[in-house]
């Protein structure tokens, strides 16, 4: 095979990714020593985990899962049912809880012979299905059915929010790769016109499905890690559709399909979500809505494109 | 099967909501051959190349490159057995540099092309780092061409690349085919324009509503009844 060479193809430097990756490593590593509430640190750092990987998926190939959370909540009871039924100890069972939503990921894959908003909408509705059938009280022994799961046995919130950072460091850098190798330059394509990627010599289902799979595999581990974190939890709080959509908003927000755009827009709109909306929720349902409307409006590609337009190759 | 030739189609047929648009198109083409397909509006031309290239899956009928029978590939793996095409309407990746579009093909179309030399058969070599929404749909189409090249094609089908072209763009056009013919590439080359046609190809085929209506060369074609008939509508 070819390889790339440097002056054919527009990508940012990897020294841009590396710098990324560091500074978002110290300034979470480093918070809860100046902030003191660490749970809403590790909720913010949820958040750009499953921005990151929603924008693995939509950024990077045009499917937008309204029903993102599904691997999310897969992910939370995976790895609770791993530690409450066979014992697991919690980091193990946070992969495991990963592997999980990949495998619901590999059952929902046909999903993917869909496209727009028949995407969306399917994909929203096995959420639903799958938080009805674990909040099934028949199912109360493994699932805890409508009461929910306590993991009090193995709860350990710094050992939670450093898995949390590594989960969403792991996002950044798969987001990195995407930006920067031939994988992610024919998922581009892909994205672009997909009959004349076929006419590259593209395989576009595999490599849909393959992104589909990490990004569920993402999820997955985030609802681990954030099911551990908080210990107890009923089915809503981790299938919740509200989640799908910060994420949802969050990536779009900053600007899909670059590295950056997600994590710029899950930190900043989540900080302004407990300014604002923890006290005064009304607010922010105004200043939600206000922040849909303007995006649609006048910033479709995410705040990033503001500096798109002037030429910065953002990462 | 004929054993020279090097793509075959036997009783093809493409059925779009029970109307047959391609209705047993069989015709073999050698390698370094220019066939060209021409027709009436709504013959079937593009179809046949939508088919061929595994745009389209076909209804009935069988397609065979070098002995192998393919109808049933997706198609990219078509691109990677040496079939490609450009696009009536031109279909570069808008995003990308002219550069990159060509890259891309490079990278995933199984061959080991010059991309240099690519750029400069097409004459895109100064708009290497454009962005193909920038370029002038004459130029999408060059690109198209491009990238259908960077896949290292056994087989080219080319759709209509003539229309819009001034005659000294034609000439540029028809002598990049004609060289691509000489390297051994197969074409198909579809097209109104038959002064265009008759400069490049060996032999025409005529399709009607579907159906082959006439092989031969297009003096041939343009004495027979049945060919002006059709095109002129009686």
């Amino acid at each position: 095979m070819p390889s790339a060479r440097p002056d054919q193809i527009r990508q940012p430097p990897l020294r841009d990714g590396i710098i990324l990756i560091v500074v978002l490593a110290v300034i979470f590593l480093v918070a809860p020593k100046v902030y003191g509430n660490q749970s809403l640190l590790l909720v913010m750092m949820t958040f750009v985990a499953l921005a990151q990987g929603l924008n693995l998926l939509y950024g990077f190939t045009g499917y937008l899962p309204f029903g993102y959370v599904g691997f999310f909540g897969a992910g939370a009871y995976g790895m609770s049912i791993l530690v409450l039924h066979a014992h697991v100890p919690a980091i193990p069972a946070v992969i495991g809880g990963g592997i999980v939503a990949v495998i619901f990921g590999v059952i929902l894959g046909p999903l993917l012979r869909l496209s727009g908003a028949y995407f969306s909408i399917a994909n929203l509705a096995t959420a639903q299905i799958l938080l009805l059938a674990v909040a099934n009280p028949s199912l109360t022994p493994l699932t805890g059915g409508p009461y929910g799961l306590k993991l009090q046995q193995v709860f350990a919130p710094g050992a939670a929010y450093l898995t949390m950072l590594v989960i969403m460091l792991l996002a950044t850098v798969i987001a990195v790769y995407f930006r920067r190798s031939r994988f992610g330059l024919g998922l581009r394509a892909m994205t672009d016109d997909r009959v004349s990627a076929e006419m590259a010599g593209i395989n576009i289902v595999r490599a849909r499905l393959i992104v589909w799979l990490i990004s569920a595999a993402i999820a997955g581990l985030a609802g681990g890690a954030y099911a551990w974190s908080i210990s107890v939890y009923y089915p809503d709080a981790v299938f919740g559709t509200n989640i799908s959509v910060f994420a949802i908003v969050f990536a779009l927000a900053g600007g899909v399909g670059t590295v950056i755009g997600p994590i710029v827009g899950a930190i900043l709109l989540y900080a302004l979500y407990n300014a604002i909306g923890i006290t005064v929720p009304q607010y922010f349902e105004l200043l939600y809505g206000f922040l849909i409307v303007i995006l649609v409006l006048f910033l479709p590609e995410g705040g990033l494109s503001l500096l798109r337009r002037r030429g910065v190759d953002v990462l | 099967m004929s054993s020279e030739a090097l793509l075959e189609l036997a009783g093809v047929v493409k059925r779009f909501h029970g109307l047959a648009v391609v209705q047993d198109l069989a015709f073999n083409l050698k390698p370094g051959e220019i066939l060209g397909l021409v027709g009436p509006n709504g013959s079937g031309k593009t179809t046949a190349i939508n088919l061929i290239s595994g745009v389209y899956p076909i209804d009935a009928g069988e397609i065979h490159l070098g002995g192998r029978r393919i109808d049933q590939l997706a198609a990219f793996r078509r691109v990677h057995l040496g079939i490609n095409r450009s696009f009536q309407v031109p279909k570069p990746f808008r995003g990308m540099t002219v550069a990159e579009n060509i890259l891309v093909a490079a990278e995933y179309g199984g061959g080991q092309p010059d991309q240099e030399q690519i750029l400069e058969e097409v004459g895109l070599t100064a708009e290497r780092h454009r962005v193909a929404s920038s370029l002038t749909v004459n130029h999408q189409k060059m690109l198209d061409l491009a990238r259908a090249l960077a896949t290292e094609p056994k087989i080219l089908l080319v759709d209509e690349i003539g229309a819009g072209l001034n005659p000294a763009e034609l000439n540029v056009v028809a002598d990049l085919l004609l060289r691509l013919a000489n390297r051994n590439i197969a074409l198909i080359v579809v097209e109104h324009l038959l002064k265009f046609l008759n400069r490049i190809t060996d032999r025409v085929l005529v399709l009607s509503a579907g159906r082959r209506l006439f092989e031969g060369t297009l003096a041939e074609a343009s004495a027979d009844p049945e060919v002006v008939a059709a095109f002129l509508g009686g």
